[in-house]
């Protein structure tokens, strides 16, 4: 037991691709919050396996992606000061900012860094003791408590030149601003299954009572992501929306209470900046007062020129689930992996690089 | 971003594991959890476990999934 081929089994899949085809009446429309569950739909073609009456949509459930283009253009200005080195996660070094980016600040000759874990960064300061090491703090719930986690490890340690620009961000709030939005009317979520590892289930509760919307949490091999699908059809059929877990071998109802405890210990809740939808209150985590000297917000204060949006990119639009990735002008003729114009096409959760890499004209019909 | 792929603990020491996938070994922290014992499997996310892989509900799933796929058979 691997806990992964066994969840890619073909014959299982059609199993339950065929109980789908024979429950499924209405026509719904679903939304799978999770840039990977984005991918892993794409890549299996499991739109090909439901039935027509079931729509897909793609959700802002992509960090880089909903990273805000005046916070990229803070953190290449930050990449700009002197005797500052930059750690982040590969994807945002690609992103396009309104004047640069953090590849051709380096290219400029910042000092910018790839790592993995925030465990990396923490020993590239204990490293440049000489230097500021910034780490770009992005990510969900999922990425949270390792972020929290070295901040911590900074303290504990007296590592007194690691900072953290805390652009992380909440997942239910947003659900909720989509929802009263309106603007897309969706009959179930996709839930993410690995920020829900650490969050549990109960905080989407709001979203079966108040709108009426059925959510089941995700793992992410393709039978798990038809085992949501099933649920979700089921509850939309008998008109009883609820909060399921259909990746029981990784969420708990309760989530991961020790890795909650230091997120909420280090990070208080405020607004974040969305790309594509603004300004959300309580969706983002702010370094709580008693840990501000790890604070880049505060340490490293930049005046910026106002941001610009790259002209005819729709990220905006694909992130609200408001328009698909073949909606957008650019895609596939000006936007490529290659020459990425908007972040969605650069992430490898981006559903713009999703439609580019796996997005075959049987795959995408449907859509 | 918020991918986690389950790892195998191989040994223990304090708050950090030695881990094993498909033959490559990784040192991972388990500060979030404590739980995790050697033959365990954990998600591992950005050098973190986040969580400990249930066993029994991974097997009761994929009972259910050949329950599904049996009886839609017969149909």
């Amino acid at each position: 037991m691997k806990f992964i081929d066994e969840y890619q089994d073909s014959k299982l899949a059609r199993g339950l691709a065929r109980k789908i085809a024979q429950r499924s009446t209405k026509t719904i429309r679903l939304m799978e919050f999770c840039g990977g569950h984005t991918h892993a739909i794409l890549r299996y073609g499991i739109r090909q396996l439901v039935p027509k009456t079931v729509e897909m949509r793609s959700g802002p459930g992509c960090p880089v992606c909903v990273t805000a283009t005046a916070d990229l253009d803070k953190a290449i200005a930050l990449a700009h000061l002197p005797d500052v080195i930059i750690t982040t996660f590969g994807d945002m070094i690609r992103v396009p900012g309104s004047y640069s980016s953090l590849q051709q600040a380096k290219a400029e000759g910042a000092d910018v860094r790839i790592v993995y874990s925030t465990i990396d960064a923490v020993e590239t300061a204990k490293a440049n003791s000489g230097k500021s090491v910034i780490f770009l703090g992005i990510g969900f719930e999922t990425t949270a408590p390792t972020i929290a986690a070295s901040i911590l490890k900074a303290q504990q340690e007296k590592i007194e030149n690691f900072y953290v620009l805390s652009l992380n961000k909440l997942t239910p709030p947003v659900m909720k601003t989509l929802l009263d939005s309106g603007e897309v009317k969706l009959d179930g979520i996709v839930c993410p299954g690995h920020v829900s590892v650490i969050i549990g289930s109960h905080p989407y509760e709001f979203i079966p009572r108040d709108y009426e919307v059925a959510c089941v949490i995700s793992g992410f091999e393709p039978l798990d992501i038809l085992l949501c699908i099933d649920k979700l059809v089921e509850q939309i059929e008998n008109g009883e929306p609820k909060v399921e877990i259909a990746y029981p071998r990784g969420v708990k109802p309760e989530g991961n209470r020790k890795a909650r405890q230091l997120m909420e210990n280090i990070f208080e809740i405020g607004e974040a900046n969305w790309r594509g939808i603004g300004i959300v209150p309580h969706s983002g985590l702010k370094i709580r007062g008693k840990y501000e000297q790890f604070d880049a917000d505060k340490a490293f204060p930049v005046s910026l020129k106002p941001p610009k949006e790259p002209k005819g990119c729709r990220c905006g639009d694909v992130i609200r689930g408001a328009a698909t990735p073949l909606e957008c002008q650019l895609f596939r003729k000006v936007c490529t992996p290659e020459r990425p114009v908007g972040p969605c096409m650069v992430s490898s959760e981006g559903a713009c690089a999703a439609y580019y890499q796996y997005g075959t004209p049987e795959n995408l019909s449907g859509f | 971003m918020c991918l986690a792929v389950p790892v195998k603990i191989v040994a223990i020491d304090g708050d950090e594991a030695e881990t094993e996938i498909a033959g490559v070994r990784r040192r991972v922290s388990i500060t979030f959890t404590p739980e995790a014992k050697v033959g365990d499997y954990v998600l591992l996310h950005t050098g973190y476990a986040i969580g400990v892989v249930n066993e029994a509900e991974a097997k009761e799933t994929l009972k259910l999934l050949e329950e599904i796929a049996s009886l839609s058979e017969v149909h």
